[in-house]
């Protein structure tokens, strides 16, 4: 595509669909350029090393009430023309859509953050070394994981006036230590800027959980008091998100939620913010809606959902701007979202498996649970509790009289997680939240340490 | 130029910039979907994307690159960059040195699945009304949230490598499914059928007609309804018959993916997983019982993971995975199999061009048994029937499984009883497959097709032969 913005593109796309559908159609164009590079290692050696730089223009046609959508990666000229004409003849083809909610009008967006030009810049070296570096940190364990790098740059228009274009750079590590025996650790971070990320750091780190976690035992399931470690807590914002927070299964009443009322405990407030959020985020969705930090519970109280304009048009109430590619079936989910921190000093490093001395406070008030690092492979039972089953995964341990006193097995649990936040259930939250990625997209969930009253392990390692 | 011609630039441009090794896929996919939701059509989406991708090896270390361009100019490019990435590759290497590919010969040739209805060519109105009219049907008969939903494939696929191959293949996929969920006391209940995301397959638009979305509208909807009354599936353990449409997730989630041989060898350690399989029992350990034999077949006709060749270039063949119960054979490709002194490759598969090609499923599944299902009802005294997949979860090592299904009828002297709700059952997997004591004949090709794996994420498109089968001991009724 040359030198053409991705702003310029979506104007031509628009005036060609324009120009086919009439000027009575409601037309929107999404064009997203994505250059992403992952380098992955495994047994301590870089196995799959890719990169792809892909831009995709979205096109979506109204006309005498009838929708169609459509989207590609060819951006040619003769490729642009046979997709417009291929929507404008899908749209006259489609079954009636009644609830088409119209296009938004000119609404101007946040600016975006700065592009780490360290990103853009990335070179297939520059992620080499930083793996290299976490690989050497880990020692004798062996090393797994990767390193990624991603620049987004994305654009909007419509047959309504709206124009706004933006981007957002992503980098970001997950990966384990291991040792002989099979015990592991984790380190996870995702951020806007590469060099916030030290791999080397984080290698330490992750090594040592994985000689802490050697020689685990199995315990008996049961609930157990348990801190969460932030790579386990987002995990539960994650499906929180997805099932809780999603407006079109609020709209469904599939959704816990009840706004207004105090469904949490009172130190819970939980935000989605793509543009102020530490890692990536647009500042519009793919309807041109912009994106502001939206409240999702304060204080324990829930506020507010996630809806495109559909689902709002549904609920009665405005877009707030988490239209995505699938939403239409699937429906919304907070993309960035964040469980604020308690209040404290900055953490230091800590001997031990927790991660740092924020997650150590939060242990020491434990009388009998589990330090619980990761999850691993939850899937929803039922979305109206947000009930999920999953596993723990890179490292448990069992904490007595604010200890951590030995390594534990795997388990299994069964948990709501809306009702793990219930009033009363959250005993603590630490003041450090880190960024951790998402494996789809450039999402990410900002979260500190958590400690819950509660939590119900179904079944041990062995069944 | 051609599509050949494109993927034969990008390979030659990665040997001249150094690789040892280099294949390259130029893909051309078109994808459609439609989605209705309680008579009126709620989406209808129509892609097209189609670039190259080419895998370098440098050294004994690889790199990929993708590029949505067939132009001559760019694909060099892209050949270029691939060995670039592998270069960097090197500098941080395998310290047993790099593994290289099992030897192929030159595989040349064309493949296409079969299609007797073109699924992009009927027209829209007609696939909407199919659509709308279903869902209006289970509203009708009381769903709260009344679904349905097809999608289609339709990709080609030119493959070219360094050795010789010369391969191209079209593959039309389809499948639809609908969906009831009535909202009751603090929980939702949900019927799907023909299964929770729809029959699939690497079929044109008659296995959506086969399929008869319109005649299960009522009675999915009746049944959601119904389940909101019924009392829970009780816990414990007890002998439980399962449906061939949740037995094949079984064996796609404790089966398939612990036969991957990445897995196996560690390569996905920090995010799928590896296996509780040992390569040095390979043919001598037991997985289930006599009864379980467990085909690698990519051959099956009109099944999801069915193909020509694999994704680099290896001859779709049928292999044993478990044969009376004894674990025999993996998923494999020609690096892994190298890693691994095997000699058989033909399970590397790509999500689109912009993908490395990695190990993935085929057709992974069971042969059939010699009983029926209601044989296997008659024979059971006390137990439960359950069927339908609604939540899954299984662990790093693919052995702690549990997972949730829509329906459950108790069984009580050989017959059917009450309906029961929530059903869950969990388990770890040899000792699970080790109580199948009863198998149907009854074998239906059941696909999957969003099988997540892979850094960056790709989606694969699997398909798993199964029948219902009865299990003993079986641990069930867990609730949060």
């Amino acid at each position: 595509m040359s030198d053409q913005t991705e702003l310029e593109l979506a104007a031509r796309v628009l005036e060609l669909a324009r120009a086919s559908a009439g000027p009575s159609a409601d037309v929107d164009v999404s064009v997203n350029r994505v250059a992403l590079a992952l380098t992955r290692f495994a047994n301590s050696y870089i196995h799959q090393n890719v990169a792809d730089t892909t831009t995709e223009v979205q096109l979506r046609i109204h006309s005498e009430g009838r929708t169609a959508s459509a989207s590609s990666t060819l951006v040619g000229a003769d490729a642009l023309g046979e997709m417009v004409e291929r929507t404008v003849a899908a749209a006259k083809a489609s079954p009636a859509d009644p609830g088409w909610p119209g296009l938004i009008g000119p609404a101007p967006v946040l600016p975006s953050h700065d592009v780490d030009e360290a990103i853009v810049d990335a070179s297939p070296a520059d992620r080499a070394s930083r793996v290299r570096d976490y690989i050497e940190a880990v020692g004798d364990l062996t090393a797994a994981g990767y390193f990624r790098t991603r620049y987004w740059s994305s654009a909007y228009a419509n047959s309504a006036g709206q124009a706004v274009s933006g981007a957002c750079t992503e980098a970001a590590l997950d990966a384990i230590a291991k040792t002989a025996s099979l015990s592991d650790g984790v380190a996870r971070q995702a951020s806007r800027r590469i060099a916030d990320i030290d791999c080397a750091v984080h290698g330490a780190r992750a090594a040592a959980k994985a000689r802490a976690w050697d020689g685990a035992v199995e315990i008996e399931p049961g609930a157990y008091e348990v801190v969460l470690e932030p790579t386990a807590v987002a995990d539960v914002l994650y499906c929180l998100g997805n099932f809780g927070f999603n407006g079109k299964l609020v709209n469904e009443h599939q959704s816990f939620l009840e706004f207004g009322s105090q469904q949490m405990d009172g130190s819970v407030t939980l935000v989605d913010d793509a543009v102020s959020a530490v890692a990536a985020g647009l500042p519009f969705d793919t309807e041109g809606t912009p994106r502001r930090r939206l409240v999702l519970v304060e204080n324990g109280v829930s506020r507010d959902a996630a809806y495109d304009r559909r689902s709002a048009v549904e609920a009665g109430v405005a877009a707030n701007g988490y239209a995505a590619a699938e939403s239409a079936v699937f429906g919304m989910s907070p993309g960035n979202i964040r469980l604020e921190p308690a209040a404290g000093p900055a953490p230091t490093e800590v001997d031990g498996p927790a991660s740092n001395s924020s997650v150590l406070e939060l242990v020491a008030r434990v009388g009998r649970g589990l330090l619980v690092t990761d999850h691993f492979y939850t899937r929803c039972l039922d979305p109206r509790r947000v009930l999920m089953t999953g596993l723990t995964r890179n490292g448990t341990w069992l904490i007595e009289n604010g200890e951590i006193v030995r390594p534990v097995k795997n388990m299994r649990f069964t948990q709501s997680y809306s009702e793990s936040l219930g009033p009363g259930n959250v005993l603590g939250i630490g003041s450090d939240a880190i960024a951790t990625p998402y494996n789809y997209g450039a999402n990410s969930a900002t979260a500190p340490g958590l400690h819950l009253a509660a939590w119900n392990f179904t079944g041990g390692a062995s069944g | 130029m051609t599509h050949f011609d494109a993927a034969d630039a990008a390979v030659e441009a990665a040997l001249a910039a150094g690789a040892t090794y280099a294949d390259a896929r130029v893909m051309h996919r078109r994808y459609e979907s439609m989605s209705a939701r309680n008579g009126d059509v709620e989406d209808l989406t129509q892609r097209e994307s189609a670039g190259i991708g080419v895998r370098a090896l440098v050294g004994g270390s690889w790199g990929f690159f993708g590029v949505p361009d067939l132009d001559d100019a760019v694909a060099r490019r892209a050949g270029a960059r691939a060995a670039e990435i592998a270069a960097a590759s090197a500098t941080v290497p395998n310290r047993r040195g790099g593994p290289g590919l099992i030897p192929a010969e030159p595989e040349v040739g064309s493949w296409a699945s079969e299609c007797r209805i073109d699924p992009l060519s009927v027209p829209l109105s007609e696939k909407g009304d199919l659509l709308t009219s279903a869902t209006a049907e289970m509203r009708k008969q009381g769903a709260d949230i009344a679904v349905g939903s097809y999608d289609i494939w339709d990709t080609r696929k030119w493959f070219v490598s360094s050795e010789g191959h010369r391969i191209d293949q079209h593959v039309r996929e389809c499948g639809g499914a609908i969906t009831s969920t009535v909202i009751g006391d603090g929980e939702t209940q949900v019927r799907s059928y023909p299964s929770r995301r729809g029959q699939f397959g690497t079929r044109g638009w008659e296995l959506v007609e086969e399929t008869d979305l319109g005649a299960h509208a009522a009675r999915i909807a009746e049944e959601a309804r119904a389940l909101t009354r019924a009392p829970q599936c009780p816990a414990g353990e007890t002998t439980v018959i399962i449906g061939g449409e949740q037995l094949a997730l079984q064996i796609h989630e404790s089966v398939g993916h612990a036969i991957e041989l990445d897995r196996i060898l560690g390569w996905e350690a920090a995010y799928a997983g590896t296996s509780w399989l040992d390569l040095s029992r390979l043919g001598s350990l037991r997985f289930g019982s006599e009864l379980m034999n467990i085909v690698i077949d990519p051959t099956y006709p009109g099944a999801l993971g069915s193909f020509g060749w694999d994704d680099e270039g290896t001859r779709a063949h049928k292999r044993d995975a478990v044969r009376n119960g004894v674990w025999t054979g993996v998923l494999a490709g020609r690096e892994s199999a190298a890693v691994a002194g095997l000699d058989y490759g033909g399970s590397v598969r790509a999500d689109g061009w912009a993908r490395l090609p990695m190990v993935r499923m085929t057709n992974v599944g069971l042969e059939p048994g010699p009983h029926t299902l209601e044989e296997m009802i008659a024979a059971t005294d006390d137990g439960i029937y359950m069927d339908m997949n609604r939540s899954w979860s299984i662990d790093d090592r693919r052995l702690n499984f549990q997972f949730g299904c829509q329906i459950a009828y108790e069984i009580k002297n050989g017959r059917l009883g009450r309906m029961l709700k929530n059903p869950t059952y969990t388990g770890i997997g040899p000792r699970f497959w080790a109580s199948m004591d009863m198998l149907s004949s009854d074998i239906v090709a059941w696909g999957t097709p969003n099988c997540g794996k892979g850094q960056p994420g790709q989606t694969g498109h699997t398909g798993h032969p199964s029948a219902p089968a009865r299990f003993t001991n079986v641990r069930v009724g867990v609730r949060g």
